[in-house]
């Protein structure tokens, strides 16, 4: 079980939380195009490594967690509220 | 009762002073505490312990560990049978009551042992081969027969009546294995003060070591790992756990360990768990898990009586008991050589020992000068007997005949394989070392070290020294302060030499690879001429390393031979990855304390009670109890709900709503929050009045409907369906936190704050007139329909809502919870002027189809708001969540199924949820439905059955005669299409 750093209680076990998808897609403004809004809805990358994601803390704070996880290892690098601007470390890896 | 006529005078760990009885295949039989249920009917000259899976043949204990592949019992009876136990590892307990497996009728005479003559039909890939045809025989035939004559034991029938228990625990350093390598690592961690687990998966420390041979420090060993124990024991900061095996390797150096608390007691004491399930953090981990001995290949080589080199040694050294009275050994290494030594000191005849190496090393020349006759170059070829080894055929290296011994008892050393087990579940592939003909573990890719035997160094000097440096380094990497390394204890250093392996001793008999799922070494090259060249085709097509077993002993033979067939090394054929867990573990253990009504929490309403004391019959919604109908005597269900829906119209019915998702929203945005939540606008709704809202998800298509009230310019209180209470507040702390955190507006669920009453019929207000008419007026000036009015009833806050879901003049009443029960009470005696009845929420599903108001079976996730016939509720003023999606192309096309009545158009019969739209029933197929059924009533105010349904072309279909088609009991019924309305379309009686 991971362990995921909410930067409001800390770190928590994994099963507090509700995973809840790409986090580096942005919802386009209300007078976007469809084909803009399609993209947000349903396009989607699926990478093998770092990938930046929602982590919903639902039974802790219910606060939505930014998340940068490798999908590869599980490795959590970093963690922050939802509009922190969070940087993936170039290269893959786990110690 | 037998004696243990095979027990040896002196020696081993087991308590002379306690006798121990058990039963074996309803035999009686007496050992002594500390011993195993192996070793104790080892003691008393049982080798016949079980009969193989396929082939049923017999078969002894062929090692002393978990490793085991043969001897695998049924232990206790009743209840708590358990199947697939190792006899290896089961602590013998007074009272013990075992049973062999595989068996029918009894262990010496097995009917299915006649598989054996039918051997070359059950070779590799027999079930794909001969149940393949025809494929309708499939479920009702073939599997019962694969079922009946394969299954690995029976599991208990009954409900386990023991308790299982989780529990967690962190660490800075885990210390997996008590044998030297691992007591070594465990010592010098331990004496730094950081924080040590240090988990042994038997009862007893040592591994593999010779507690009487082998000198640690100069003590027996026996000594030093009673010492060291000791040692453990004391320190604070080591948590010692023994018979508690580590199975999965997870990520982030999370452990699972199963540790059986009270597996060697016949019933757990009162409030102790049987097993306890252990989820274990740690920093560094230490991988001490030994090695395993490999069996050779040669014809007949499942005989019982054929027994691992160190297994016998270990039957001999720690238990006392010997496994023969005439030894012989087999051999293609030296360790072969201490055991030779151990039975020679213990008075037991070693007839022969066979070395397949040519060169005489130092361990035959010691023991050839010790006066035991060793023989280079020879072979095991064959051995006989009838359910008991009785002598040993030998062979030169080229498959020459060299004469045989008498003896009753073969212990083989093929080599030791490192146990890379947990080092490979990391997801570090092992490396094949030529040399030690075994694999080591791979590069680590975590926090985690192997040391000892399983990291390839065998030789005891070695083990100790590795595991006590691994042991200080890892404190150091767990970033804890280790001082400095201290001297390693010291044992002679006798180096490992050298091993000669042969995989496959020339013979054309069953040569067993796999023991517990009976795979021979035929079976390998047969997958492989059949073009199973992979190896994980290979362990698929055969079953090798696929039992309960793991492959322990297998692996590396089977391997071997198939890197032989196709011509390759081992390393080119590669090795299967191994995945947790490393022995079998109960399904109870996972499941905890989550089973049976702890499986997950029941939720009742503040109202619980009064449902009772009127008798209703509950149903459960997610967790929740919801009173489903209240039944009076002699009344079946569909009688009840006819009535309860009829008197609502007719009188007045009450109802408990409360498990409607409720969120309370504050804030100056809150409206144009719900704005961009909601379909329709919410921005002009005025404080004390509710409104119907739809939400779309992103994509465009309905999410949840819901009652929303405005209690104040920056209040609202939110309901939303039962279902989705979770989700719906998800989605508004994404759009609050994430989309839009400009917004000044702030929520939370109380659903479990304010419960909830609804009062629906003609004679509603009259009921609520008499209940709360001193606190609160109730009319219609006052309150008119979709009115709210927030008032103090006896000091609480009470919330009432003109609002109607059944059609009928209705309110809702909410209170705080804990005044749930006197609000019901107040209503109810209220009530009793007027005709007043309670309602269930089958009742509450009548009323709203015959109003052809959605609810969840319309609300499937794949429908409109236009598919409703709610598309103009959608405003076109604003923007809001699924505004965009929901103008795509397929979301407003023509064909689309939407929302219609529908009615049953003969006397008899009934409609049914689920059941397809059809034209015609010359054609019932898929491709001809036009649409589907989701919800029925047999409604009262109808007189008859009537639906909710989608269908293609939706109410241009108004008046159309179809047949609603249910195919899984073949029913056909006609049906009218017709409103959704059925009753009261224009709305006037909720005004009235």
């Amino acid at each position: 079980m991971h362990q995921i750093n909410c930067p409001w209680c800390g770190k928590r076990d994994e099963a507090e939380f509700q995973y809840q998808g790409d986090a580096s897609v942005t919802r386009p403004k209300p007078n976007a195009s469809e084909e803009a809004f399609f993209n947000y809805v349903y396009m989607r990358e699926n990478p093998k490594g770092w990938h930046t994601e929602w982590w919903h803390h639902v039974s802790g704070c219910r606060q939505w967690v930014k998340v940068v996880r490798n999908t590869a290892t599980h490795e959590v690098h970093t963690t922050g509220k939802p509009h922190d601007k969070l940087s993936k470390p170039k290269a893959g890896g786990r110690k | 009762m037998t004696t243990q006529q095979n027990r040896l005078p002196k020696g081993g760990q087991i308590n002379r002073s306690k006798s121990v009885k058990f039963s074996f295949d309803g035999k009686s039989y007496s050992g002594f505490e500390g011993d195993t249920l192996a070793s104790a009917l080892l003691a008393n000259n049982v080798a016949l312990m079980g009969r193989s899976f396929k082939y049923h043949r017999p078969r002894g204990c062929m090692t002393a560990g978990s490793e085991e592949p043969n001897a695998i019992v049924e232990m206790r009876t009743g209840a708590r049978r358990e199947p697939n136990t190792r006899a290896t590892i089961a602590e013998l307990y007074d009272g013990l009551e075992a049973s062999s497996q595989n068996r029918s009728p009894s262990l010496k005479f097995d009917i299915q042992s006649v598989n054996q003559l039918l051997g070359p039909f059950l070779t590799a890939g027999f079930y794909y081969k001969t149940f393949m045809w025809p494929a309708s025989f499939w479920e009702p035939i073939y599997e019962k027969i694969i079922r009946r004559s394969a299954g690995l034991g029976r599991a208990a029938t009954e409900a386990d009546p023991d308790t299982y228990e989780h529990a967690h625990d962190h660490c800075d350093v885990m210390v997996v294995g008590a044998g030297p390598a691992g007591l070594a690592a465990a010592l010098s961690a331990g004496k730094t003060g950081a924080r040590v687990i240090f988990v042994e998966e038997q009862s007893f420390a040592g591994g593999n070591l010779c507690f009487e041979r082998d000198k640690i420090d100069g003590k027996p060993a026996g000594k030093w790992v009673a010492g060291a124990m000791a040692q453990l024991r004391k320190m604070d900061n080591v948590k010692v756990m023994m018979r508690t095996c580590l199975f999965g390797y997870y990520d982030h150096n999370v452990m699972a360990a199963l540790e059986r608390i009270n597996d060697h007691v016949a019933v757990p004491p009162e409030h102790e768990p049987r097993q306890k399930m252990w989820t274990l953090r740690t920093k560094e981990v230490v991988v001490a898990c030994g090695s395993q001995e490999r069996p050779m290949v040669f014809d007949n080589n499942d005989m019982p009586g054929v027994m691992l080199s160190t297994a016998v040694r270990r039957f001999v050294d720690r238990f006392a008991a010997a496994p023969g009275k005439k030894i012989a050994i087999c051999t293609n290494n030296d360790d072969a050589y201490e055991t030779a030594a151990l039975l020679k000191e213990k008075g037991i005849e070693v007839p022969v020992i066979c070395d397949v190496r040519e060169e005489a090393s130092v361990a035959a020349t010691q023991a050839m000068k010790n006066g035991l006759r060793v023989e280079l170059g020879v072979l095991p070829a064959r051995v006989h007997g009838w359910h008991r080894v009785s002598s040993l055929s030998m062979q030169r290296l080229d498959g020459s005949a060299f004469g045989s011994v008498d003896c009753n008892c073969v212990a083989v050393s093929g080599g030791h394989s490192a146990d890379v087990h947990l080092a490979s579940q990391t997801g570090a592939m092992p490396v094949w070392n030529e040399k030690l003909q075994s694999f080591v573990p791979g590069k680590p890719t975590r926090a985690e070290r192997s040391a000892g035997a399983s990291n390839g160094s065998f030789a005891l000097a070695d083990c100790l020294s590795e595991g006590h440096a691994a042991g200080h380094e890892a404190v150091k990497a767990a970033g804890v302060k280790a001082g400095k390394l201290s001297a390693a204890p010291k044992a002679e250093k006798v180096p490992f030499g050298s091993i000669k392996s042969v995989w496959r001793c020339p013979g054309d008999g069953k040569a067993f690879v796999d023991f517990q799922n009976d795979v021979t070494a035929k079976d390998i090259k047969l997958a492989e001429q059949e073009g199973y060249v992979s190896v994980e085709h290979t362990k698929r097509y055969t079953t090798l390393g696929m039992a309960t077993d793991q492959g322990k002993t297998s692996n590396i033979n089977g391997l071997a031979i198939l890197a032989e067939a196709r011509g390759l090394s081992i390393p080119e054929v590669g090795t299967t990855r191994f995945r947790p867990p490393y022995s079998p573990v109960a399904i109870g253990a996972f499941a905890g304390h989550e089973r049976g009504k702890t499986f997950q929490p029941v939720r009742r309403t503040a109202m619980h009670r009064c449902h009772e004391k009127l008798g209703a019959v509950f149903v459960e919604a997610g967790q929740w109890l919801r009173p489903q109908y209240y039944p009076k005597p002699g009344e079946d269900i569909m009688e009840a709900i006819w009535r309860e829906s009829d008197q609502v119209r007719k009188t007045v019915g009450m109802c408990d709503v409360s498990t409607l998702g409720k969120i309370e929203i504050f804030g100056d945005d809150a409206g144009e929050f719900l704005n961009r939540l909601y379909i329709n606008g919410w921005k002009m709704l005025a404080p004390g009045k509710a409104r119907y809202g739809l939400m779309l998800r992103e994509d465009g298509y309905v999410f949840d409907d819901g009652t929303t009230s405005r209690l104040a310019n920056d209040h609202f209180l939110m309901t939303t369906t039962t279902a989705n209470a979770a989700r719906v507040l998800a989605h508004m702390e994404h759009g609050s936190q994430v989309l839009w955190p400009e917004l000044d507006v702030h929520f939370c669920s109380a659903t479990e704050q304010w419960c909830g009453v609804a009062v629906a019929g003609p004679n509603s207000r009259k009921v609520l007139e008499d209940a709360f008419g001193d606190h609160v007026d109730v009319s219609d000036e006052s309150l008119p329909f979709m009115g709210i009015k927030e008032f103090n009833w006896n000091g609480a806050t009470a919330r009432i809502f003109r609002i109607s879901f059944s059609g009928e003049r209705a309110f809702e009443v909410n209170v705080p919870w804990r005044y749930g029960e006197a609000m019901w009470n107040a209503i109810y005696d209220a009530g009793q002027n007027h005709g007043l009845i309670p309602y269930g929420t089958e009742a509450l599903g009548v009323l709203r189809i015959e109003k052809g108001h959605v609810a969840g079976n319309e609300l499937d996730g794949r429908t409109t708001a236009d598919d409703m016939g709610l598309g103009k509720m959608m405003s076109t003023k604003k923007h809001f969540i699924g505004q965009p999606m929901a103008g795509r192309e397929g979301m407003v096309a023509e064909g689309r199924a939407k929302l219609v009545g529908i009615k049953l158009t003969q006397g008899s019969g009934r409609l049914r949820g689920g059941a397809h739209i059809v034209e015609s029933l010359n054609d019932t197929s898929s491709a001809a439905s036009l649409g589907w059924v989701t919800s029925v009533a047999d409604s009262p105010a109808t007189g008859t059955w009537i639906a909710l349904g989608y269908m293609k072309g939706g109410m241009s279909n108004k008046g159309k005669k179809m047949y609603a088609h249910y195919p899984l009991r073949n029913e056909a019924v006609e049906v009218e299409i017709c409103s959704p309305h059925f009753f009261d379309p224009k709305g006037e009686r909720h005004y009235g």
